[in-house]
């Protein structure tokens, strides 16, 4: 089982903060993106449009990063914080 | 989350002391000749709007990695003596403390440059996230100065 966190803005997207899913198999994020617009085709089309950074254990990803059973995948919109 | 001015590196719901920060970091060396502190805090006016309140959510963990990450690189980069980054997480008022940098060097300079590339690097790096509480409603802010 891998864990899926939603920070931010994404909240609201995927109406949810956290998440688990099922893996037989390793899976790539691109494959993890297919899996998630089956069931929310808004937040599919932000992964896949890249208007999201993902990170898997707190380490940043790209398209083809492996995700193992008992990760944990974070989606991050742009980041906000410090003061101008 | 550490609340103790023990850590360098902290992420904290309360509010901080600039001068204990400053106190702080004077101990880490008798060679400190010069210290820069950036201090972010919260202002009223953005893009036209009037701010009743912000908000900031962070990922942790994978935040005060980051942050470590900065003040290591900015020790070696810039070589300075080190430095400090706190950052407030929860609702903050207008006028209150966000963010401080404190970076203490042999010299003015290095520590001139060493603090305002910090600031920067947070904002660019570090998986933290600024709401925006306005008389129409709330917002997450996405743009990055």
């Amino acid at each position: 089982m891998i864990s899926l966190k939603y920070f931010a803005s994404l909240k609201s997207i995927a109406g949810k903060e956290e998440d688990s899913l099922e893996i037989e198999n390793p899976i790539t994020i691109d494959q993890l993106s297919d899996i998630i617009s089956k069931t929310a085709p808004k937040m599919g089309a932000i992964i896949r449009e890249k208007k999201v950074m993902i990170s898997v254990n707190q380490e940043m990803a790209s398209a083809d990063t492996v995700i193992h059973d008992g990760d944990e995948v974070a989606f991050l919109p742009p980041f906000s914080g410090g003061a101008q | 989350m550490s609340t103790t001015t023990d850590s360098k590196i902290r992420i904290q719901l309360e509010d901080f002391s600039v001068t204990d920060e400053i106190e702080a970091m004077k101990k880490v060396s008798r060679n400190i000749g010069g210290i820069t502190t950036f201090l972010g805090t919260g202002r009223e006016l953005s893009k036209g709007q009037n701010i009743t309140q912000l908000n900031f959510e962070h990922y942790p963990k994978m935040a005060e990695k980051k942050l470590e990450e900065i003040r290591a690189q900015a020790i070696k980069d810039y070589g300075i003596i080190d430095m400090s980054i706190i950052h407030r997480i929860g609702p903050i008022d207008i006028g209150e403390n966000i963010v401080l940098i404190v970076a203490v060097g042999e010299h003015r300079g290095e520590t001139f440059k060493a603090c305002e590339w910090a600031i920067a690097e947070l904002k660019r790096t570090t998986p933290i996230w600024k709401r925006e509480t306005t008389s129409t409603g709330e917002v997450w802010v996405q743009d990055t100065p």
